[in-house]
């Protein structure tokens, strides 16, 4: 039987570089030109007619890549909701998270200063063992290009980060970035017990399942007919 | 600022951001502000350096181990396996950023003694906690709840709920007194005795919820998130940033401004103000514990609540190495007129380092020496590594907001499980909708891929 893990992978960036559309791409392989912010409920409007009724939080979603030794690493991705605007991200964000993916504009070299304090933020705050992926989005208006491959590519490498160039307008690069983290994860890491990554089966969450036991009902205060 | 929001927030609270979350979903536009740079208020999990810098003014000790490990409880309490809390939790799906861990045991302290509230009917039978005739007066009593039916007065063997007085069902199957106490505060968790003389019908529900609770999981009637209660408003709020809310921690609140007749204009900080039609915030932001300033009394002082935060480096003794427990300690085994409440949790809920426990002892305080009556509780613990006293004082809004559209909810009390503080969101959306009840819809869930 091939192996199957979960990671967490949370999405970090400024406003309007593209987080929510690579996610977007890589779940769904669609792209919306008139995407609106995460933030603000409006927005919910396009995306509930993109992902379908079924899904009204683009901001949690999953997705599963095939390695080729038939390994499966599914994606448990949080994208921020826009609790990040004014500096108030919660903790639960990062914690757990096993891979980061930094998201800045190309044609915004401001974008990537941000990007670096977050990367800083990251170090600091989240696990140690963070798979930290840097990556350069709207790779589609290069002609607008004001972060050169080489200036994104040294930093990372100074930092130990993986790094990558992505256009989720056109598709190019985006399949490539996650896999790339997939590998990248500890697939042989024991399941710990602490911290940290939740390899392991599909969905392993050790604790108490309250969605299943409240569907199995007890049969007191559970009597909600929706 | 030209921005108008339907309803500004104050304080990350449970309570508010269970609202601010609701309200979201509901379509509102919410403004969620916080005087903290740290989300959840007096609800909040504080690690090693927030705890030692909030309760010593100093750095935390080395040997303690590492800040990250550490998510300690400002207010003791579980979630209560069947309540509604869970119901509010899997309705709203947010459930998909928490995990749950059982409580490992409940406990009830008897004649100087603690002893596991029976979980299974095994452990009923071997129970020191009652003789072998008071099991069977007991079990009567219980066959006579699980198979009570509203409907059906052939199942109420003359018992009115609704107008007999719990002490006198007590008296009908003959009951001891230490089974009542057993009965009316380590299952039905009153924290007094003052039920005895009110209508059974109470008592009853509290019955139901504890035994269906402990029923569903099995070891205890309550569940825990890991990483501590602190996850719970961190989970909320998410939910309302989803759908819509803007989020500002660290922001101090410096004025609650008002029209001339007194309804509700906006909130400022500092030179600036947002507007609103309708705030909603926990009494901090509303004068609670300040002396009088705009001639408004719109908090006032219920009671006082003493808790003793202490560090253990051993389980709790006599409860088996437990991982997690509740101890209850009736209010007449002490010589009290309310409980003493102990809750125990450790790494296994990733709350603190490995090999330690993290054990709150709490109660309603009576006199003016608090710290001497959360002692009985502190007994019990062993040796402990430290301890960090709070009194706070549990404050009740004066109005009910409608006419001036200020929504005050409710510090936190000194029940063990959060049933008070989801009574306390159903009561406010009811302020705040003119009296329509809060119906949970169901969040629309995404079919995993
Ligand atoms: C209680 C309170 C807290 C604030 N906290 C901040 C803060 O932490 N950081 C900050 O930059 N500004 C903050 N502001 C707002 C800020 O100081 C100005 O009011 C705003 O930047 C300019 O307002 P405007 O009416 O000219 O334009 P608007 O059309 O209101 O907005 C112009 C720009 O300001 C930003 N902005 C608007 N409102 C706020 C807001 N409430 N908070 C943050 N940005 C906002 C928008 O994103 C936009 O980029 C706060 C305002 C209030 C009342
Ligand atoms: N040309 C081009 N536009 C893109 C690309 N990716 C995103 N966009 C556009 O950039 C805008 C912002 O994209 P979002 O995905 O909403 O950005 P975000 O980072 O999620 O923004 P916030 O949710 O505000 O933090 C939208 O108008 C997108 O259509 C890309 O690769 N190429
Ligand atoms: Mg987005």
């Amino acid at each position: 039987m091939s192996k199957q893990f979960q990671f967490k992978l949370v999405l970090l960036g400024e406003s309007a570089v593209g987080k929510s559309s690579l996610v977007l791409r890589f779940v769904k392989d669609q792209f919306d030109d008139y995407r609106e912010s995460t933030i603000g409920g409006p927005s919910f409007v396009s995306l509930v007619s993109y992902l379908g009724a079924d899904s009204r939080e683009a901001a949690f979603l999953t997705q599963t890549v095939t390695l080729e030794d038939q390994t499966t690493v599914k994606f448990e991705i949080w994208d921020t909701a826009g609790q990040e605007r004014y500096k108030s991200l919660a903790p639960m964000y990062y914690r757990n998270a096993n891979c980061a993916v930094v998201v800045y504009d190309i044609t915004q070299s401001t974008s990537l200063e941000k990007a670096k304090s977050w990367i800083r933020e990251l170090q600091r705050q989240a696990d140690p063992n963070i798979v930290i992926a840097l990556c350069g989005n709207k790779l589609d208006l290069a002609s607008r290009r004001q972060v050169s491959q080489e200036e994104a590519k040294k930093y990372a490498d100074e930092e130990g980060l993986m790094w990558g160039e992505t256009s989720a307008k056109s598709g190019e690069g985006v399949a490539d970035i996650f896999t790339s983290i997939a590998k990248k994860l500890p697939l042989t890491a024991p399941p710990s017990a602490r911290g940290g990554a939740r390899p392991g089966a599909p969905g392993a969450r050790t604790g108490v399942d309250l969605n299943r036991q409240a569907a199995a009902g007890q049969g007191q205060g559970d009597q909600c007919n929706c | 600022m030209d921005e108008e929001y339907d309803v500004i927030v104050l304080g990350t609270g449970l309570t508010e951001c269970i609202l601010s979350g609701l309200l979201s979903v509901e379509g509102k536009k919410v403004l969620h502000m916080d005087r903290n740079d740290y989300y959840g208020g007096d609800s909040a999990s504080l690690n090693l350096t927030q705890l030692y810098r909030q309760f010593r003014g100093t750095a935390p000790p080395q040997e303690l181990g590492r800040d990250r490990d550490y998510a300690v409880d400002l207010i003791p309490k579980f979630i209560i396996a069947s309540g509604e809390l869970t119901r509010i939790l899997v309705h709203t799906d947010v459930t998909r950023y928490l995990e749950f861990k059982q409580i490992a045991g409940s406990y009830v302290y008897r004649d100087r003694k603690i002893s596991k509230v029976p979980s299974t009917e095994m452990e009923a039978v071997k129970s020191p906690l009652m003789g072998l005739f008071e099991k069977r007066r007991a079990k009567k009593f219980f066959e006579f709840l699980q198979n009570w039916k509203d409907g059906d007065p052939a199942t109420h063997q003359g018992v009115d709920l609704d107008n007999d007085t719990m002490a006198s069902v007590y008296e009908k199957f003959g009951l001891e007194l230490g089974t009542q106490d057993f009965i009316g505060h380590a299952m039905a968790l009153y924290l007094n005795d003052d039920y005895k003389q009110r209508p059974a019908r109470p008592t009853y529900e509290r019955i139901v919820l504890y035994t269906s609770s402990m029923a569903r999981y099995g070891k205890s009637p309550y569940i825990y998130p890991l990483y501590g209660l602190g996850e719970l408003p961190q989970a909320f709020a998410r939910l309302s940033a989803i759908y819509g809310g803007t989020y500002m921690l660290d922001k101090p609140i410096d004025e609650i401004v008002t029209d001339a007749d007194g309804k509700f204009v906006g909130v400022r900080s500092g030179n600036e103000t947002v507007k609103a039609k309708q705030v909603v915030g926990d009494p901090s932001y509303f004068g609670a514990g300040k002396p009088l300033q705009d001639g408004k009394v719109r908090v006032i002082e219920e009671r006082k609540v003493v808790r003793a935060i202490c560090i253990l480096k051993h389980p709790i003794p006599e409860t088996e190495d437990a991982d997690s427990a509740q101890i209850i300690i009736p209010q007449n085994q002490v010589g009290r007129r309310n409980d003493i409440y102990i809750a125990c949790v450790s790494s296994t809920h990733n709350v603190c380092a490995k090999d330690v426990y993290v054990a709150i002892v709490s109660t309603i305080v009576e006199t003016d020496r608090p710290e001497q009556e959360v002692q009985p509780g502190i007994d019990l613990l062993g040796p402990t590594y430290e301890k960090f006293i709070t009194v706070s004082t549990i404050y009740t809004p004066t109005s009910t907001g409608e006419s001036d559209h200020i929504f005050i909810t409710r510090s936190y009390d000194a029940t063990s499980h959060f049933e008070t503080v989801v009574e306390d969101v159903q009561d406010v959306w009811k302020r705040i909708f003119d009296g329509k009840e809060l119906v949970l819809k169901k969040r629309d869930v995404q079919v995993e891929a």
